[in-house]
């Protein structure tokens, strides 16, 4: 075997030696790569965007499968983050695959929190890494990441110019995740249209400070097709999972009456340099990135947040971790003391509420009591005065009874009492 | 949240259903290229056995100097050092630093009780560099490794059993570090005593709790084991080293040369030099850092952290954590 050449450049305090013959370290790569094969891939997309913005169908037609059953319910308030892991295969790799999708994001009036949960995500991610990795018995080897390594944001195809919102939302993403910009629903713009549209965004995003991630050009093989692809950012894509007979083959489409978009026409959209850039060459330059700066700066914040320090070697590895539960422990305890604040003060509010209801019950029950009385003093009184009328009544009658009894004796005595009376009278009256 | 798994159906094959997922193997392949490789082993055994010879024939070219040259009047040290040299060797557009660490001085004294704690002390040193660097808040990209991957332990070729220096040193290191045991200058031993010899260091490491690599427990499936309980059925390999060419058959061989025959280094019928290249170098060296970084480190690293705790605890008067003690 020929002699191989001397190594480029010498390591820390290494001298680099010509090699006599062929020792076989030339298989590291693959062996690398069968380790990697048999364990599996991990590899996570956030979608932002406003709803109705194709983010589901984008996914879709990414990686040629239906995800969702169902489409996704819009009736909670704020912005929800959805997650859905999927295991792929393509040839001997297995891919855990996981979509998360926001829901609701701008469909809000008062959209100055929405950029809010999304961070609160991907930190949470984040935290959970952080969290494993400093255990004391810690299995980073078999640990699912669920790290957010690319942030695909959904730009509304307005012609225009970005919404504040966009801006303020990527401004606030653009230090936690890679940020891939992309025109959503592109055949709704002209070509003239979209290329102005393009410079706008990329402008506004310069101006605004908004860092999103750049394909890496420091590897010569892929240095020249992610510089061009640089350039081309925000991709206009279209999705569809709709299949439309052009020529003799299908292809995946959307058909107007005026015309079909053909996805993976270059001509018709970006969505090739997307599917390329995103999965075919940078994949795993995005997990990379988000291992070695995002998660380094989350990590670094977080710690420094907690008072850690490099500067005292002494205390440092081991507080790292003990000082760190002890922190934890006693956020958790004045946690734990303000839920029982919380508590306390929500008991004693109870408390009240119950005392006032309690009051107005009591109440209650007077103003019924006393209604009640009344209502039977006045039956009482009614009653009274009808038997005081009964008794007139029957006193009247007895009365009647008795006059008229007289009458008839008066009658059957003959009737010269009444004349008798009769005469009486007209002799009084004549007197 | 615990994130649902559904399996979906495949994206399948064919030029417009294909996703192109299995492109990260390359790129994979690419980073690993661009970043190079590290390797780290240390060869310990008494002096005269042919350490650096070996090394150098593992990666063809001079990457160890012997310690006692012919012309120099170096003597063989009282004490153990620990020499640790680092070259940068390229194969193929592969890069990758290789560091030898030597131990000259291991077992040659007269009383060798404790020799194996400088080299002990050594390998957990590495690891905790390696710790310092993880833990701190500003960290390197890439943290370097300075670890032991792999140390060859090289048992004289007595032809009988193992001497109790040599169980004493294996019991003891491989709790710390990948032991791969040699039987070092075979071209003593005929092929029925090289067998014999085998026989018995297999039953007395078996008898002495001793896990040499590749450790059974670290078998990751049932293809893993196939190919590991090969191995493990042939190890100790009995190797002979030669930096020197020599002409056999028409071609140009690495060898050793006697009154009575050349031994071809590379020929599995005379030695089993080759067997031992392909496991470190050709097929293995990935799982050997592998159980390195996953399985000795993260022992020491929690064995660290629980003392620590103990220490800092008993400072600040908390409560202890839960410790597990392990034995030096």
């Amino acid at each position: 075997m020929a002699a191989t050449e001397i190594a480029r450049q010498a390591g820390e305090g290494a001298r680099a030696v010509p090699l006599a013959g062929h020792v076989g370290f030339d298989s590291m790569p693959d062996q690398l790569v069968n380790k990697s094969v048999n364990h599996g891939f991990c590899f996570n997309i956030l979608c932002v965007g406003e709803t109705g913005l194709g983010k589901s169908t984008l996914m879709d037609t990414l990686f040629n499968t239906k995800f969702e059953g169902e489409p996704t319910q819009h009736n909670q308030p704020g912005v929800q983050l959805k997650s859905n892991t999927y295991e792929l295969q393509e040839s001997n790799v297995r891919l855990k695959l996981t979509v998360v999708n926001t829901v609701g994001f701008g469909d809000q009036i008062n959209k100055e929190d929405s950029y809010k949960s999304i961070v609160e995500f991907i930190d949470t991610q984040f935290e959970a890494y952080l969290q494993e990795e400093l255990k004391i018995k810690r299995t980073l080897h078999s640990y699912h990441d669920t790290r957010i390594h690319a942030c695909l944001y959904f730009i509304a195809p307005t012609g225009h110019s970005l919404k504040s919102l966009d801006l303020v939302t990527m401004k606030k993403l653009d230090s936690k995740v890679n940020i891939i910009p992309i025109i959503a629903k592109s055949d709704a713009i002209s070509k003239s249209e979209l290329t102005k549209f393009k410079i706008k965004i990329t402008s506004e995003l310069v101006s605004n400070g908004v860092q999103i991630y750049q394909f890496p050009t420091d590897d010569e093989t892929v240095a020249e097709i992610n510089s061009t692809m640089n350039g081309h950012l925000p991709f206009a894509v279209v999705g569809s999972t709709e299949e439309v007979k052009i020529g003799n083959k299908m292809v995946k489409a959307r058909q107007y009456p005026w015309g079909t978009v053909q996805v993976e026409n270059e001509n018709h959209c970006d969505f090739v340099k997307l599917r390329e850039m995103l999965i075919r060459v940078n994949m795993e330059d995005l997990r990379e990135q988000t291992h070695t700066r995002h998660y380094e700066l989350y990590r670094r914040c977080k710690l420094e947040e907690m008072g850690f320090k490099d500067t005292d070697p002494d205390c440092k590895p081991f507080s790292l971790q003990e000082t760190y539960e002890a922190k934890r422990n006693e956020f958790m305890g004045d946690l734990q003391k303000k839920e029982e604040e919380m508590r306390q003060m929500f008991v004693q509010r109870v408390k009240e509420k119950e005392a006032e209801l309690k009051e107005a019950e009591k109440e209650l029950h007077e103003k019924f009591d006393r209604l009640k009385k009344l209502h039977q003093d006045e039956k009482k009184k009614l009653e009274d005065k009808k038997k005081s009328l009964d008794d007139e009544l029957n006193g009247f009658k007895q009365k009647k009874t008795a006059a008229e009894l007289l009458q008839s004796q008066a009658q059957q005595a003959g009737g010269s009492t009444t004349l008798k009376r009769d005469k009486e009278r007209k002799n009084i009256r004549l007197q | 949240t615990p994130h649902s798994c559904k399996t979906v159906p495949g994206p399948g094959m064919g030029d417009f259903s294909y996703v192109g997922i299995d492109a990260i193997l390359e790129q994979m392949r690419r980073k690993a290229m661009k970043q190079g490789f590290e390797l780290n082993i240390m060869v310990v055994g008494q002096s005269g056995l042919g350490k650096s010879t070996l090394m150098n024939t593992l990666f063809k070219s001079k990457v160890s100097r012997k310690s006692v040259q012919a012309t120099s009047q170096e003597k063989i040290p009282k004490t153990i050092h620990i020499k640790s040299v680092s070259h940068d060797i390229e194969e193929k557009g592969v890069r990758m630093k290789l560091t030898v660490i030597d131990t000259p001085g291991f077992g040659d004294q007269i009383n060798n009780e404790n020799c194996w704690q400088p080299i002990m002390k050594f390998i957990n040193a590495q690891y905790e560099q390696y710790l310092q660097e993880e833990i701190n808040i500003n960290r390197k990209k890439r943290i370097p490794d300075s670890r032991v991957h792999c140390c060859i332990y090289f048992i004289p070729p007595t032809g009988h059993c193992l001497r109790p220096l040599d169980v004493e040193f294996m019991r003891r290191l491989s709790k710390v570090v990948n032991i791969v045991p040699v039987i070092a200058k075979a071209d003593t031993l005929t092929l029925e005593e090289r067998d014999f010899f085998k026989q018995k260091i297999r039953e007395e490491l078996r008898a002495n709790g001793i896990d040499v690599y590749p450790q059974k427990e670290f078998d990751e499936d049932a293809e893993d084991r196939m190919i590991n309980d090969k191995i493990r059925e042939m190890i100790p390999f009995a190797v002979v080293g030669s930096d020197q060419e020599y002409q056999v058959n028409g071609r140009r061989l690495l060898g050793r040369k006697t009154k009575w025959g050349t031994i071809e280094v590379e020929n599995i019928a005379h030695c089993e030099f080759a067997y031992l290249r392909d496991l470190l170098i050709r097929t293995h060296m990935e799982n050997i850092k592998d159980i390195t970084s996953s399985i000795h480190y993260e022992v020491y690293r929690v064995r660290r952290l629980n003392e620590n705790n103990t220490a800092v605890a008993h400072a600040n008067g908390l409560p202890q954590h839960h410790m597990t003690s392990h034995e030096m």
